[in-house]
């Protein structure tokens, strides 16, 4: 009973939040789409980097991808967001799998230099093929209705719900691949490559599936962006989309899904309040923010209660 | 019961399990062994001794494909294993327990076991080999003893029900009655006679006692090989060897 309490309590915590924020904030709802669409990214680069331990400075390509495929598959074929969100999902995962096939045999500096190459190559196809994507004009389209009977609103209410609902089945359907043995195994290779292919687990092609699923969950956060916003730009590449996700994560702290969620919140809240303060030096306070909770809770806020603990702990 | 000697040469003449033949490998270019050649029937115990830095690690770490094999051949049930990767040879049935035991320390107990379950293995299987782990099961790796750690690294690779189980220094560093229960334990494994091990031990006494052949690594090379009951009549071969004597049997 008590566990079942600890398992589904911060669900209901999301679900509540959730909630809140649409009351709270109704004329910015467009905003708080923006954020649970960045969570769900970043739950994607959780997987990767956290979890798994891949080094990427690319997640955009995935990203990127999934919104291109989202907002082509609307315009050529159907508007169908669901349609949309599997479309963007299998392009995501899709470039995941080609690009990990090289990307995986890499480490370290190579690896994150391989990462960003991928998300330029694509950039510059993007911009090249102007026909298909819009190049620099960017892809505008108008997604369908909702399960063919509710139309996206001008105040963005039904956007938030769409966005909340997908983010809620990725997070718990990544809490259970996490847990699973193959997000164990995952786990494992973060910690000793070797010991995990001397107990007979494939490392390459175990690190390979995790990039393709997870590039399919950044497909699917870049459609669903796509669909939010109603137009997809090159700046889905944009190097800065990836950096800071990875600050996102650092802030939240890695490995643990949670840490993805609170990072992304804590991160583009800041970012939207000291920007709209002073839209010159905004950079000041995310930098200032980021140095903090690395010298000071270096496994991200989601240490914070542990490290609190301890601090009181020793006092006594 | 240790095998007789002859017994065990009788099941090498016919098929071994694992064949070393003039095995150089080494780190890199670095070259660590020397062109061992060596016969292991199934189900046979042996113990792999030898002075530190002899090669003892890296011949365990060379049959299971972590070194560089820079000649010779490395065969399982007649198969070359030389070139294959490492996990497809855990997947043949070789497990090796590292002397670094290599716990997973983010991880708990339970899910420690549960990364290394292949086949039909279960996780009650480990408890049962392993009672202390089942108590353990919710705790971190890192944050178990000595012994219980080398508990779970055995654990962990049994779940692969390897056919050749090789210990690399089980006992080091652990509490007497530790090394005791865990000598019980290899015991049961080979009584069974479904696990070949290959024991790697700086207790010489105790694993000799186990096996039912030993063999003395010395600068990469064989430099003896004998019957349990051998050794134990010549307390100078390990005295030699590895400057430990044996009381005679």
């Amino acid at each position: 009973m008590m566990r079942a309490l600890f398992t589904l309590g911060p669900y209901a915590g999301l679900i509540a939040a959730a909630i809140a924020a649409y009351y709270l904030f109704p004329s910015n709802l467009g905003f708080v789409t923006t954020v649970v669409v960045a969570m769900i990214f970043v739950l994607s680069l959780d997987l990767v980097m956290g979890v798994a331990g891949i080094s990427t400075l690319g997640h955009a390509a995935l990203y990127g991808t999934g919104a291109y495929a989202a907002a082509i598959f609307a315009t050529l074929v159907s508007a169908d967001p669901l349609l949309g969100l599997a479309v963007g999902a299998g392009a995501g995962a899709a470039i995941a799998f080609v690009s990990g096939l090289f990307l995986m045999r890499a480490q370290g500096l190579t690896l994150l230099m391989l990462s960003i190459a991928v998300t330029e190559v694509l950039s510059s196809l993007a911009n090249k093929y102007s026909g298909l994507t819009g190049g620099a004009d960017g892809l505008s389209f108008t997604p369908g209705a909702l399960f063919g009977r509710f139309e996206f609103d001008f105040y963005g209410q039904l956007g938030y719900i769409y966005a909340v609902c997908v983010f809620l089945v990725v997070f718990g359907m990544l809490r259970i691949v996490v847990a699973s043995p193959f997000g164990l195994t995952a786990r494992g290779i973060k910690e000793s490559p070797a010991r995990m292919r001397a107990i007979g687990t494939p490392v390459y092609w175990r690190l390979v599936s995790v990039y393709t699923f997870a590039g399919a969950i950044a497909g699917l956060a870049g459609a669903l962006g796509a669909q939010s916003t109603a137009l997809v730009s090159l700046n889905v590449y944009d190097f800065q989309r990836s950096a800071e996700a990875v600050i996102m994560l650092i802030i939240g702290g890695t490995g643990r899904l949670w840490g993805a969620v609170i990072g992304t919140i804590v991160f583009m809240t800041v970012h939207q309040v000291a920007a709209s303060a002073d839209p010159f030096n905004w950079l000041f306070v995310i930098g200032a923010l980021v140095l903090a909770v690395v010298y000071i809770v270096p496994a991200g806020l989601l240490g914070l209660p542990e490290m609190v603990k301890k601090l009181t702990g020793g006092a006594r | 019961m240790p095998v007789c000697a002859i017994c065990i040469w009788g099941r090498i003449m016919t098929e071994p399990l694992l064949s070393l033949k003039s095995v150089v490998a080494g780190y890199g270019r670095t070259q660590i062994l020397n062109g061992i050649s060596l016969d292991i029937a199934a189900g046979e115990r042996l113990a792999l001794i030898g002075r530190n830095g002899m090669g003892k690690t890296t011949l365990l770490a060379t049959i299971m494909g972590l070194t560089q094999l820079h000649s010779g051949s490395v065969t399982l049930n007649g198969a070359a294993i030389g070139a294959m990767p490492t996990h497809r040879r855990a997947g043949l049935g070789l497990g090796l327990v590292p002397q670094t035991r290599d716990i997973f320390k983010s991880l708990t107990v339970e899910e420690n076991i549960i990364a290394g379950l292949r086949g039909d293995a279960t996780l009650e299987e480990a408890y049962a080999l392993f009672p202390r782990l089942k108590e353990r099961r919710r705790n971190g790796g890192g944050q178990l003893s000595g012994g219980e750690q080398q508990m779970l690294a055995i654990a962990r690779t049994l779940m692969g029900r390897p056919s050749l189980l090789m210990l690399d220094e089980p006992l080091e560093g652990l509490a007497p009655v530790i090394c005791e229960m865990l000598m019980g334990v290899f015991e049961r494994l080979a009584a069974d006679g479904r696990t070949t091990i290959i024991l790697v031990e700086q207790h010489a006494e105790m694993a000799v006692a186990f096996a039912d052949r030993v063999v003395i690594l010395d600068t990469g090379k064989i430099a003896y090989q004998g019957s349990r009951a051998e050794v134990q009549a010549d307390p100078a071969i390990l005295d030699r060897f590895v400057g430990v004597g044996l009381s005679a049997a």
